[in-house]
């Protein structure tokens, strides 16, 4: 089981890049807006065709450029779950699931089937209902319960959740992921949101402008992000130019300061990466004086602003966060940073 | 009463607009996946028929139909002769009603969803079945619309059926033509009675589609 994708298209300016492949599981494609992921699966379904390249599938080549291979989507066997779902409106959920099953011949066995599937996927007593009178939740259900009966050998999903109240998103989350582990094929998954990306994917690839800049196991790829946008991705709020002045020690100048590193600094460095956790008042090493600038709470954490009294005032702000437990009634003058907590950048 | 006008209006419109019916769908599908530049072009030469006078149209027609052009000398070596005869009536009104069909169903095709016919490819549906069984239902309202409006189009055709069939009783006379006939003949009382006909036709039809919308609107609501 396995997808290899190395393809490329040239769309105006913009030049989508991509390669990488799946190794089992789920596979997410992270990325912003923009920087081609969506293309990227719809070059895999065939709904678009690259310049260049090749794509393959369980050993099934779907697109070749050289040999002049282009499947059709309708031979790829590709599931697409679509950000709108795409049911159709004309149809009912039955009808709907029904169009998955249209290569099952026997009557009985395509009955027997949907109702499997509606009772796995908690529809039943939606059968009669339109795609406009079910929930989020339900039509997610629906188009999923679609593409599963249609047995595909590649799962794709294009921001499942996007369309979804934040409330529902992360009960829904839970129950996708469990859904998929059942389903046992390669999923592979679009999405620009961390919290996402890090609940449902054992492996991400990071999408930067219509490169894939690297692939990574997700909690590795947390730990240590490499280049300035794979840290953005993944949530990093501090991110300042830097360069290295020892094997373990880079100088940041925008923040007037020195830092030590847990690991070694090597030749390339762009920027260095501090999370907003990691500034802590007791931490000894890498610690520093810092000027209060501001502050805003949120349900559970505290987020405070500040800057290094060696910063100059006209640059940005850092944000520090912290539980409301560890809140002092004056804000810490000193604040520390673990040497294994500075993400040191590269070159993307 | 001679009710021969309504019966051919009747068949010249019907027939007219099931040509349209298909001949516009397809030539609406096709437009709107051309590119830009070749679509405003293409989009120009069908719309045409729209905006000049229909006795243009009719004048064109002749041209290119006209038992002495090469066109109609060709065709009547088959027996077929569009000029003077009921059924070049069909002709002059699928011409003119050709592009009100064109232009709603091509609004319709260009603002339906794509994803749903990329999903049901990638499901492995075929294209005939996704764009009769997706595409054209979830368009039905403009193509419905589009539908109605050329068979009204054709069913009131006057200009450019006068210049090609004429105005021949019990042959070629369609409603409008009789109507200006008796008229100009000063039959007003005649001219009068096909004008009730004419109201009760348009009347009937337009009540049709207002009752379709309706009960679109409530199996949508329910």
């Amino acid at each position: 089981m396995s997808l290899v994708v190395d393809i490329r298209k040239k769309l105006g300016s913009f030049t989508l890049q991509a390669s990488f492949e799946t190794q089992g599981g789920i596979l997410g494609l992270l990325g912003a807006s923009g920087c081609g992921k969506s293309m990227t699966l719809k070059c895999i379904a065939g709904i678009e065709k690259p310049d260049r390249g090749h794509i393959e599938l369980d050993g099934t080549v779907l697109f070749d450029a050289k040999k002049g291979i282009n499947l059709a989507p309708q031979q790829r066997r590709v599931g697409y779950l679509f950000q709108n779902y795409a049911l159709f409106p004309n149809m009912t959920v039955r009808q709907n699931i029904l169009c998955g099953l249209h290569r099952e011949k026997d009557t009985s066995v395509r009955e027997k089937r949907l109702w499997e599937i509606l009772q796995l996927m908690q529809l039943e007593g939606l059968e009669q209902h339109r795609p406009h009178q079910l929930s989020g939740g339900q039509a997610q259900r629906t188009a999923l319960a679609r593409i599963l009966v249609n047995e595909p050998r590649l799962l794709m999903l294009d921001e499942p959740f996007s369309a979804l109240d934040s409330h529902l998103r992360e009960k829904l989350q839970m129950e996708l992921r469990n859904l998929l582990k059942e389903y046992g094929h390669d999923v592979l998954m679009v999405t620009h949101s961390r919290d996402e990306a890090y609940h449902m994917c054992g492996q991400l690839a990071v999408m930067h402008d219509g490169r894939v800049l690297t692939q990574q196991d997700t909690r590795k790829l947390f730990a240590d992000p490499h280049s300035v946008p794979a840290a953005i991705l993944t949530g990093c709020k501090n991110i300042a130019p830097a360069r290295k002045i020892g094997t373990y020690e880079v100088e940041v100048p925008e923040w007037g300061i020195r830092l030590r590193t847990h690991q070694p600094v090597e030749e390339g460095l762009k920027a260095v990466g501090i999370r907003a956790h990691a500034f802590r008042p007791e931490e000894p090493q890498n610690a520093a004086e810092v000027q209060w600038a501001g502050e805003m709470e949120e349900p559970f954490e505290w987020i405070m602003e500040f800057r290094f009294r060696s910063q100059s005032p006209e640059t940005g702000t850092i944000w520090r966060r912290f539980s409301k437990n560890s809140r002092t009634e004056k804000a810490p003058v000193r604040l520390g940073v673990a040497p294994e907590q500075v993400l040191l950048l590269y070159e993307a | 009463m001679d009710w021969y006008p309504l019966w051919n209006s009747l068949r010249i419109a019907a027939i007219s607009c099931i040509l349209v019916f298909f001949t516009g769908i397809l030539a609406a599908y096709y437009a709107s996946r051309l590119p830009k530049a070749v679509k405003g072009l293409l989009d120009v030469v069908l719309t045409l028929p729209l905006v000049l006078p229909p006795t243009v149209c009719g004048y064109f027609l002749l041209v290119l139909f006209g038992v002495k052009r090469p066109l109609g000398r060709w065709l009547a070596q088959y027996g077929i002769q569009f000029v003077m005869t009921w059924y070049g009536g069909i002709l002059a009104a699928a011409v003119v009603a050709f592009p009100l069909m064109y232009r709603t169903a091509r609004g319709a095709f260009e603002s339906f969803d794509e994803t749903l016919a990329y999903s049901a490819m990638t499901l492995g549906l075929s294209n005939t079945y996704i764009f009769w069984r997706i595409r054209m239902p979830a368009c039905r309202q403009g193509i419905l619309a589009g539908t109605v409006l050329a068979f009204a189009r054709a069913l009131g055709e006057y200009g450019a059926t006068s210049m090609l069939i004429g105005y021949t009783p019990g042959r070629t006379a369609t409603i409008s033509t009789t109507v200006y006939q008796l008229w100009r003949t000063n039959d007003t009382a005649g001219a009068f009675r096909w004008v009730l006909v004419n109201l009760a036709i348009s009347t009937v039809v337009l009540l049709a589609v207002n009752l379709l919308e309706d009960r679109q609107k409530r199996t949508v609501k329910k």
